[in-house]
C-alpha cells in the first residue's frame, strides 16, 4: 500500500483519472502511514474519517469523468488554516479545542478542486520558529537523520509539519505559510520542495495570522511539477482580503518543462556570508554550474542591504505580532484562565496560553511599537524595506531571476539552538528578503551534506513571476537529480 | 463678536475664571453594512445577531473597507468646508477591553480622510460663531458592555462592533455651555441635511467627548495667538456625552470643579471623566486611570485609502443645499427675518415643510403659522413635523383662504385648530362650518349701527379715548360670529363714527 | 538599547502578559540582546527614504454598502470560555 505514497502527486493525479487506483485506497494508505508515523508528530489532529468521506465523495466524480485538479489526493494542512469543524490551533495552548465555524478561503479552493484533507499539521506556536519547536503540542521530527546517529532533528519551521509529512511520504502535498522563511527553509531541510508565492496571490483570509504585510501561504510537495500544482488551485483573487491581488492565475505546471536558455540568473554576492559551511557555498556554486551548462547567463548583481533585513524583519514581525495576538484575550475562544478580575483574567490567560518565543516576540513588539520608540525602530525598518526592495529593483535590471542558498545549515538537533533565539533567528537569513518586498521564492532540493543531510537552493523571482521559478527550478531539479529518502526508521 | 465678549466668565474666589471647550464627537455613518464588514447596522437587535466573524475578531479575520461609508465621511467633510485628504491610511489603536474583540481599533491617526474645516454655529441670541474643525476620521465602533445583568460579570454584545464612525474633532473654539449645545445642534443638523447621520442620540448614533478646561481672563486670546496650549489650563475629558442637555450640565459642573481644585491650592490633573447624569457631576473613570500607551501604528491588513478626483467631484455634485445657504436664500427669496428663517432651517424637514406651504402663497405668513400654532401644538404632542396632522399643503392652502379674505386671520385660528385635531382640509371646514367671512357692507353696516346705537356712553368716551374703537370692533365681530372682515368693520365704523373719534 | 527591567513590566502590563518577577531580568537581557542587534539598522541614513506601506503597490478594493453576513449569533459564542444568551460573558468590569 505505501508504494502508492512513493508516487508523485502528478503521478497520483494521472493514476486516479486512468482509475489505475481509487481514492480511497490511496487516502486509506496515507491514513495509516500518518497514524504509523506518530513519532515524528507532524500531525496535530488526524481526521482519517473525514479524509474517507471525501476521498469516497472524489471518486464518486472521477468515477463519472469529473472533478478539479487534485481530485482524490491527500493533503496535510498546517494548522495555520482555520477548518470548519476541526480543530485549529496554531500550534498554541490558547487556541486548544478550538473549532472554528469556517474555512480559510485557500482550504476551502483546495476542497473545491478535490483535494483530501488527512488532518492538521505542526508547526511553530504562532509560526514563530524555524525549528517547529516552540509548538505547544511538541516539536516535529525530521524524517532525515545523520546516517545512523539518532539524534532527533528538527524538520526546520515554522512548517515543520508540513515538511516532514511531505518528505516522510504521508501525504501528495502540504500547505504552508511563509512569514521569514518558513515555507521555504523547511522545505530545503527536508529535500522537499516550497514555494512562497509573492505577497497578494494567496488569501490570507482564514489563516491564523501571525505578520500580515509578511505572512503569504504556499506549498510544500516532493518535486517542483507538484508544487506548481497545487499552487495554482491555491492562488486566486479573494474579495475578503484587501492585499489579495485582482490577477489572472497562470497554468504554472506548463512551465515547468521550459528551458533557461538565455535567462539570466543574478548572483547576489551579498548573500556569500562569513560563517556559513563551506558546504553550502560549494552548492550554491554546483547550482550556478548547473543553470549555465542549461545554457542560462550568470550575473553578478548586489543586493547591499541584505545584512539589514533580518534586524528590519525582527522589528516588523514581532510588532504586527504583537497587535495580530492582541485578540486572544480568553473571551471569544480559546483558553482562559479564570479570575474575579478582567486584567488578572487576561494577563494570567495570556501567560499561561502563549508559550515563551511568542511571549518574547510580543514584549518586542509592544516594546517598539510603544510611545518614543516607534519612530527609531517600526518606521526605521520600513524604511529600510524600502530600500531592501529598492536593491531588488535594481538587480532585476540586470537579471530575470536570483539564485542563493535556501538554509544557512541542514538540519541541526532539537534543542541545539534554542537558547539563543538570534542564531534561531539567523536560520532565515536568505529567505527573509522575500518576505520583505513580497518577492516569490521557491526551495528546490539541490544535494546532500557531509552529514547525509539535504541542502537545498532558492530561486527568487519578480513579483508575480512565479512561472520562471518554476520553469528555472524545474531545471535545477533535473540536474541535481535527488532523489535521496529518508529511512523509514519510525515504523 | 470678540473673543472676549463671547467668553462667560465665571467667579472665583480668586477672581473671574474662563471656560474652554473643545468637541470630539462620534457620528455615525449612516449606512447598511458595517465599516469593514458585511453585517447589519440596524439598531436594536439580538445579541451578537449583527456579527460577521470579522466584527468577532475571529482567527485569520480580514477587514475590506465599505465604500459606502468612505463617500459618507468625504460627504461630510464637503459639508464641513473641509479639506479632504486624497491619501489616508487606517492605523491600529492598540488596547485590551472585552466589547473590542481585536484586541485593537481601527481608526486614523496620523492621516485623516478629512482635514481643516468649519461650522457657522448659531447662537440662541441671532448672533454667530465660527467653530474650527481640526479633522474628521473614519473608525470602528467598539460593542457594548453591560454591566448591570450580573452582579459579578459583564455580558457583552458586539452588535455595535465594527460600525462606521466618523469622530469629528473641532480645535478649542467654544467658550461656554451654551456654544458647545448650540455647536452640537448644528453639528447634527449639518449631518442630517447631508444624510450622512441620522443624529439620533438616544440610539447613541451621535455622542460627545467633552474636552474642557479653565483659564484667567486674557489667556484665551494669547492662545490664539501663538497656537501654544501652555496658556490654557490642563484639560479633562468627558466621554461619551449622549444629550446636548448633558453636554452642558456636563461643562458647567466640569469647569466649576477645575476652579475648585484650582483655588483649592491643586492642579487639575489630564484625566478621562465620566458624565453621571443622574447625579449631575463628573467623576474620573478607573479603567482609565492607567497611563495608556496605544501604539498606533498603520493597519497591515489594509493598504492606504486613495481617492480619485471623480469620486470626490461626483459627491460634491450630490450634495443638497445646506442649512446656511438656506437660511440666507430664506432671507433674499421669501423676505424671511433672520430669525425666522434660522428657526426653519434648524431641521432639514421643517424646511422643507415651509418651502411646500409657501408655493404661492404668503411666505412670511406661512412662517409665523409654522413658528407659531403649528410649533406649539407639535411641541405640546411632541410630535416632528414628519408626524404633523396638518400637511404643508394644508397649511398653505389655509393661508390661501386669509389672503382672498375668504376667512379672517381669526377665524383661521378656530380653523387650524380642527385641521390639527381631524386633518380634514381648511375649504371642507370653512364651508361645512360657514365660517366664511362676510364681506357685504349691508349686512355689516346694521351690526355697526346696532353697536353704535346701543353704546352712547362708549361713543362719548371715544373723542378722549380714541383706542377704545378696538371694543367696537369686537362687539361687531361678536354680533357677526366673527365672519364679518374686519377691514370692513374698521371702515364703516370710522365712516359712520367720523369726528366723534379723538386723535 | 538597553532594556531595563521596568520597561519589561511595562511592555508586559501593555500587552495583558503575566510575567513572574523572577523571568523580569532573564527577559530584560533577552531583548536587551535582541535590540542591540537590531540597531545595525542605525548604520543606515534613512532620512531621505519614504517607509514602506504597501508590500505590493496596489489600490484598496472597497466593498459595496451590502448586508451580507451575521444572523448567526449561536456561532459567534460557539467557542467562548463563557457565554449566556449569546452574550460573551466576562468578569465584571469597573468603569
Amino acid at each position: 500500500m505505501s508504494e502508492l505514497l512513493k508516487m508523485t502527486m502528478a503521478e497520483a493525479r494521472d493514476g486516479l483519472r486512468a482509475k489505475a487506483f481509487s481514492s480511497a485506497e490511496l487516502t486509506a494508505a496515507a491514513s495509516s502511514a500518518v497514524a504509523e508515523a506518530r513519532p515524528l508528530n507532524a500531525f496535530i489532529t488526524e481526521t482519517p474519517e473525514q479524509a474517507a468521506e471525501m476521498a469516497a465523495a472524489s471518486d464518486a466524480k472521477l468515477a463519472r469523468g469529473e472533478g478539479g485538479a487534485l481530485e482524490g489526493i491527500p493533503l496535510g494542512i498546517k494548522d495555520l488554516f482555520c477548518t470548519k469543524g476541526v480543530q485549529t490551533t496554531a500550534g498554541s495552548r490558547i487556541l486548544q479545542g478550538f473549532k472554528p465555524v469556517y474555512e480559510s478561503t485557500i482550504t476551502a479552493k483546495l476542497w473545491a478542486a478535490g483535494g483530501v484533507m488527512l488532518g492538521k499539521l505542526n508547526l511553530d506556536e504562532f509560526a514563530m520558529g524555524s525549528s517547529n519547536e516552540t509548538s505547544y503540542y511538541g516539536p516535529a521530527i525530521n524524517p532525515w537523520r545523520r546516517g545512523n546517529d539518532d539524534t532527533k532533528l528538527v524538520p526546520g519551521g515554522s512548517s515543520g509539519g508540513s515538511s516532514a509529512a511531505v518528505a516522510a511520504d504521508l501525504c501528495f502535498g502540504a500547505t504552508a505559510t511563509d512569514t521569514g522563511g518558513s515555507i521555504r527553509q523547511p522545505a530545503a531541510v527536508t529535500g522537499t520542495v516550497g514555494i512562497k508565492p509573492t505577497y497578494g496571490r494567496c488569501s490570507r483570509w482564514g489563516v491564523v495570522a501571525f505578520a500580515s504585510s509578511l505572512d503569504q501561504a504556499g506549498p510544500i510537495t516532493r518535486t517542483v511539477k507538484d508544487a506548481a500544482i497545487m499552487l495554482r488551485e491555491m492562488c486566486g483573487y479573494d474579495p475578503k482580503d484587501s492585499t489579495s491581488v485582482d490577477m489572472a492565475v497562470p497554468d504554472f505546471e506548463a512551465s515547468c518543462g521550459g528551458s533557461v536558455k538565455g535567462l539570466r540568473i543574478g548572483v547576489p554576492k551579498e548573500y556569500r556570508i562569513e560563517g556559513v559551511p563551506e558546504e553550502v557555498d560549494h552548492l550554491w556554486d554546483q547550482g550556478i554550474a548547473w543553470l549555465k551548462e542549461a545554457g542560462a547567463e550568470i550575473v553578478e548583481v548586489s543586493l547591499p542591504h541584505t545584512k539589514y533585513a533580518l534586524p528590519a524583519y525582527y522589528i516588523v514581525a514581532p510588532a504586527e505580532a504583537s497587535s495580530n495576538l492582541s485578540r486572544y484575550d480568553g473571551v471569544k475562544y480559546g483558553l482562559r484562565v479564570d479570575s474575579d478580575d478582567l486584567t488578572t483574567m487576561y494577563e494570567q490567560t495570556r501567560a499561561a496560553g502563549f508559550g515563551r518565543e511568542v511571549q518574547r516576540r510580543i514584549l518586542i513588539g509592544t516594546y517598539v511599537l510603544s510611545a518614543g520608540y516607534y519612530d527609531a525602530y517600526y518606521i526605521k525598518a520600513q524604511k529600510v524595506r524600502t530600500l531592501i526592495a529598492n536593491d531588488f529593483t535594481a538587480a532585476f535590471e540586470k537579471c530575470d531571476v536570483l539564485l542563493t542558498p535556501a538554509s544557512p545549515s541542514p538540519a541541526f538537533g532539537i534543542g541545539e539552538k534554542s537558547n539563543d533565539p538570534i542564531s534561531m533567528y539567523l536560520n532565515d537569513v536568505y529567505t527573509v528578503t522575500a518576505n520583505l518586498v513580497g518577492l516569490p521564492g521557491i526551495a528546490v532540493p539541490a544535494g546532500l551534506s557531509k552529514t547525509g543531510l539535504p541542502l537545498g537552493l532558492q530561486l527568487i523571482g519578480r513579483a508575480f513571476d512565479e512561472e520562471t521559478l518554476f520553469r528555472t527550478g524545474a531545471v535545477l531539479e533535473r540536474a541535481a537529480n535527488f532523489t535521496g529518502k529518508p529511512g523509514k526508521w519510525w515504523a | 463678536m470678540s473673543e472676549a465678549k463671547r467668553a462667560k466668565t465665571i467667579e472665583g474666589m480668586t477672581g473671574p475664571w474662563e471656560i474652554v471647550i473643545g468637541l470630539e464627537v462620534h457620528a455615525q455613518v449612516q449606512s447598511e453594512a458595517k465599516l469593514f464588514s458585511g453585517a447589519s447596522t440596524t439598531f436594536g437587535a439580538e445579541p451578537n445577531a449583527n456579527v460577521s466573524l470579522v466584527d468577532a475578531g475571529m482567527p485569520g479575520m480580514l477587514p475590506v473597507i465599505n465604500d459606502f461609508c468612505v463617500e459618507q465621511a468625504v460627504r461630510t467633510g464637503l459639508g464641513l468646508n473641509a479639506q479632504i485628504n486624497k491619501v489616508s491610511v487606517f492605523d491600529r489603536k492598540n488596547y485590551f477591553y472585552p466589547d473590542l474583540p481585536q484586541g485593537y481599533q481601527i481608526s486614523q491617526f496620523k492621516q485623516p480622510i478629512v482635514g481643516e474645516g468649519e461650522v457657522i454655529v448659531d447662537l440662541p441670541g441671532g448672533e454667530s460663531v465660527t467653530v474650527r474643525i481640526e479633522r474628521l476620521h473614519l473608525e470602528q465602533d467598539a460593542g457594548k458592555s453591560l454591566h448591570d445583568q450580573d452582579p459579578n460579570h459583564t455580558y457583552v454584545d458586539l452588535n455595535r462592533s465594527g460600525v462606521a464612525l466618523m469622530e469629528i474633532v473641532s480645535k478649542p473654539d467654544m467658550r461656554s455651555s451654551d456654544e458647545a449645545a448650540a455647536y452640537l445642534k448644528k453639528l447634527r443638523n449639518l449631518l442630517r441635511y447631508l444624510g450622512t447621520c441620522d443624529g439620533n442620540m438616544d440610539e447613541g448614533s451621535m455622542r460627545a467627548d467633552v474636552n474642557v478646561s479653565i483659564c484667567k481672563p486674557g489667556a484665551y486670546e494669547k492662545f490664539r495667538e501663538t497656537g501654544s496650549f501652555s496658556h490654557l489650563g490642563t484639560r479633562c475629558e468627558i466621554k461619551n456625552v449622549n444629550s446636548m442637555k448633558f453636554v452642558a450640565q456636563a461643562i458647567e459642573y466640569e469647569a466649576r470643579r477645575q476652579i475648585d481644585v484650582v483655588e483649592g491650592g491643586g492642579t487639575v490633573n489630564q484625566e478621562t471623566r465620566l458624565f453621571d447624569n443622574k447625579a449631575g457631576v463628573t467623576r474620573a473613570m478607573r479603567s482609565k486611570e492607567e497611563a495608556h500607551d496605544y501604539r498606533y501604528f498603520p493597519d497591515p491588513d489594509l493598504l492606504p485609502l486613495e481617492l480619485e478626483d471623480d469620486f470626490i467631484a461626483r459627491i460634491k455634485a450630490s450634495i443638497p443645499e445646506l442649512p446656511d445657504a438656506k437660511k440666507a436664500r430664506f432671507v433674499s427669496e421669501y423676505g424671511l427675518s433672520v430669525y425666522d428663517a434660522g428657526l426653519l432651517v434648524a431641521e432639514r424637514e421643517t424646511a422643507a415643510y415651509f418651502e411646500e406651504a409657501a408655493k404661492g402663497r404668503d411666505a412670511k405668513a406661512v412662517a409665523n403659522w409654522i413658528a407659531g400654532d403649528l410649533f406649539a401644538s407639535l411641541n405640546r404632542d411632541n410630535k416632528s413635523i414628519d408626524e404633523s396632522p396638518v400637511s404643508a399643503a394644508a397649511l398653505g392652502e389655509m393661508v390661501g383662504l386669509i389672503s382672498d379674505n375668504t376667512i379672517s386671520g381669526r377665524i383661521a385660528k378656530d380653523v387650524f385648530v380642527i385641521m390639527y385635531a381631524t386633518g380634514e382640509a381648511p375649504a371642507k371646514i370653512v364651508e361645512e362650518k360657514g365660517l366664511r367671512q362676510v364681506t357685504d357692507t349691508g349686512a355689516i353696516g346694521a351690526a355697526v349701527d346696532e353697536v353704535i346705537d346701543a353704546n352712547p356712553a362708549k361713543v362719548a368716551e371715544l373723542l378722549k379715548k380714541p383706542k377704545l374703537l378696538g371694543w367696537f370692533v369686537g362687539e361687531v365681530m361678536k354680533k357677526t360670529q366673527g365672519k364679518a372682515n374686519p377691514q370692513a368693520v374698521n371702515d364703516l365704523l370710522r365712516a359712520k363714527l367720523g369726528d366723534r373719534i379723538g386723535e | 538599547m538597553s532594556v531595563d527591567e521596568k520597561a519589561v513590566r511595562r511592555a508586559a502590563r501593555l500587552a495583558r502578559l503575566a510575567i513572574p518577577e523572577e523571568r523580569l531580568a532573564p527577559m530584560a537581557a533577552e531583548l536587551t540582546g535582541i535590540m542591540e542587534w537590531v540597531e545595525q539598522l542605525n548604520e543606515l541614513d534613512t532620512d531621505h527614504v519614504e517607509p514602506m506601506t504597501s508590500v505590493r503597490p496596489m489600490r484598496l478594493h472597497r466593498r459595496a454598502d451590502v448586508v451580507t453576513d451575521g444572523g448567526y449569533a449561536a456561532d459567534v459564542v460557539k467557542n467562548a470560555p463563557s457565554s449566556e444568551d449569546n452574550f460573551f460573558v466576562v468578569p465584571k468590569v469597573v468603569e
